[in-house]
């Protein structure tokens, strides 16, 4: 296949990036799309030039280091899929791609299409954990836990905090994100004692790092490679007011 | 800051302050197309006058009139605020972004619409609300209530005015079409059983209130001329 690819170049967070155009001439379809840039960038070092800069590390969908805005799309065109496991043959012989970098103010681009998402860190640090170690696995009757919400936190769980909502959401916010993580832990009785604080905490710090406000247009669900759903935004502004209203704690 | 503050300011309170607004709007909605819909009955106007002049004089309804104002001026300000800092969160734009993928137009289109609806009220403010209780004093019609009902024939007879309260009632219909189900999802109520119904409801009611207002300067237009 021939590809012709629009790259985000941008020397690091301070200078001004613009796009390049490259000709790729022998891609294979059976190639991922990282696989691609690979090729690329061996391309662009036989050519003494500098090569790209993008993340990636697991290239089998589970770390969720792997960004890059796709032809108008977080990880491309794929529902459900990260770019590492986005396959060429999703293209088309002769076609121009525009790659660029996840944008948002919180994620500021580090070189190319390498985006600082540290400020997810810090949302975790600021209470997306239990608080004691929990110790070995319990006897399961000792901590009975239904079906449906064992079930809802594991496919919350499933986030790999790769940031496709925050790219996504035409607001940047990182509602999608943070609401996993929220009901993750709080449907679960590990976590159930630090519900209020956690909400709270997490949400603070969340609003303080400079995301946007969720306005509900569902971007992110339909962009988010683990299928995440919108259901955990509700029930992260259920469990907020909740803590806020009712809790005996300030927020 | 009290936790009140604290909360309210946060991005979900901010959220909840918009659809608690918004709700009230859409019931103020419900009450206003029901009254219009009178002046579409063939009693040259005298039951849409009677429900007018009720709704202008009765005290308790002044007294709501006051929270209305209150919940139009709130529900603007901040989603100007709202706006502002979203803007504020992705200073670099896409070069190429699809967003037609991954959501509805209107859901990314509140803040454009909000503010035609929000041009549009302005005009119909001036043409009702200020023309009637502040510069004339209606004349009475036949059973000597002040008569809204030719106020209405007159401003319909004028087409400019028509095709920009057309552009604002269907603005407001696609507002609403994504404002009541998101309204409450800010609130924290999506549930399995539930959201079908609420959904359902969301699009009953865009569609009511579009076309309920919508027909009112048509029929107007059509088939009450004023009489020269
Ligand atoms: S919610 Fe989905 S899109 Fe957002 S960080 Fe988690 S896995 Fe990525
Ligand atoms: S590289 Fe790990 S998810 Fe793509």
């Amino acid at each position: 296949m021939k590809i012709t690819l629009k790259v985000w170049r941008q020397k690091n967070s301070k200078e001004k990036g613009q796009f390049e155009t490259y000709s790729l001439n022998s891609v294979s379809e059976d190639m991922s799309f990282l696989e691609m840039f690979d090729v690329l960038n061996e391309q662009l070092i036989r050519e003494g030039k500098d090569p790209v800069a993008f993340d990636h590390d697991c290239r089998e969908g589970i770390c969720g280091m792997c960004s890059m805005y796709i032809n108008g799309r977080a990880h491309g065109p794929m529902q459900g899929t990260t770019t590492c496991q986005l396959h060429m043959r999703h293209f088309n012989d002769g076609d121009t791609i525009v790659v660029e970098p996840w944008r948002a103010e919180p994620f500021p681009v580090i070189k190319d299409l390498v985006v600082n998402r540290s400020a997810f860190d810090r949302i975790i640090a600021s209470g997306g954990y239990v608080s004691v170690n929990t110790g070995n696995a319990q006897d399961a009757n000792s901590l009975p836990i239904a079906k449906h919400i064992a079930d809802e936190a594991f496919a919350a769980a499933a986030c790999i905090g790769c940031g496709a909502c925050v790219a996504a959401c035409k607001n940047s916010s990182a509602m999608l994100f943070v609401s996993a993580k929220v009901s993750q832990l709080s449907m679960l009785p590990q976590g159930k004692p630090e519900r209020e604080s956690r909400v709270v905490a997490m949400v603070k710090k969340m609003d303080e790092e400079g995301f946007g406000n969720c306005t509900n247009t569902g971007a992110c669900e339909a962009e988010c490679p683990k299928e995440i759903s919108v259901m955990n935004i509700a029930r992260l502004n259920r469990e907020y007011i909740r803590a806020a209203l009712a809790s005996e704690e300030d927020v | 800051m009290s936790w009140f503050t604290h909360m309210m300011t946060s991005s979900i309170g901010k959220k909840v302050v918009m659809s608690v607004t918004g709700l009230f709007l859409c019931s103020f909605l419900l009450v206003h197309l029901s009254i219009n819909l009178l002046s579409l009955l063939p009693d040259n106007g005298l039951l849409f006058n009677e429900a007018a002049h009720f709704m202008s004089s009765n005290p308790l309804i002044r007294t709501i009139e006051i929270v209305l104002f209150a919940g139009f001026i709130i529900h603007i300000a901040q989603s100007y605020f709202i706006t502002r800092s979203n803007q504020k969160a992705r200073p670099v734009k896409y070069a190429v972004n699809a967003g037609n993928a991954n959501s509805t137009w209107y859901s990314r289109s509140m803040g454009i619409l909000g503010s035609l609806v929000l041009f549009f009220l302005i005009i119909h403010l001036r043409h009702f609300w200020i023309e009637s209780r502040f510069l004339t004093e209606l004349p009475a019609d036949s059973n000597g209530t002040p008569d809204m009902y030719t106020l209405m024939i007159e401003v319909f007879a004028n087409p400019i005015y028509n095709i920009i309260y057309l552009l604002g009632v269907f603005a407001l219909g696609y507002h609403l079409m994504h404002g009541f189900q998101s309204a409450w999802r800010s609130l924290g109520i999506m549930h399995r059983k539930y959201t079908p119904v609420i959904q359902g409801i969301g699009i009953a009611f865009s569609f009511f209130i579009t076309l309920g207002f919508a027909i009112i300067p048509v029929f107007f237009y059509f088939f009450r001329q004023p009489n020269q």
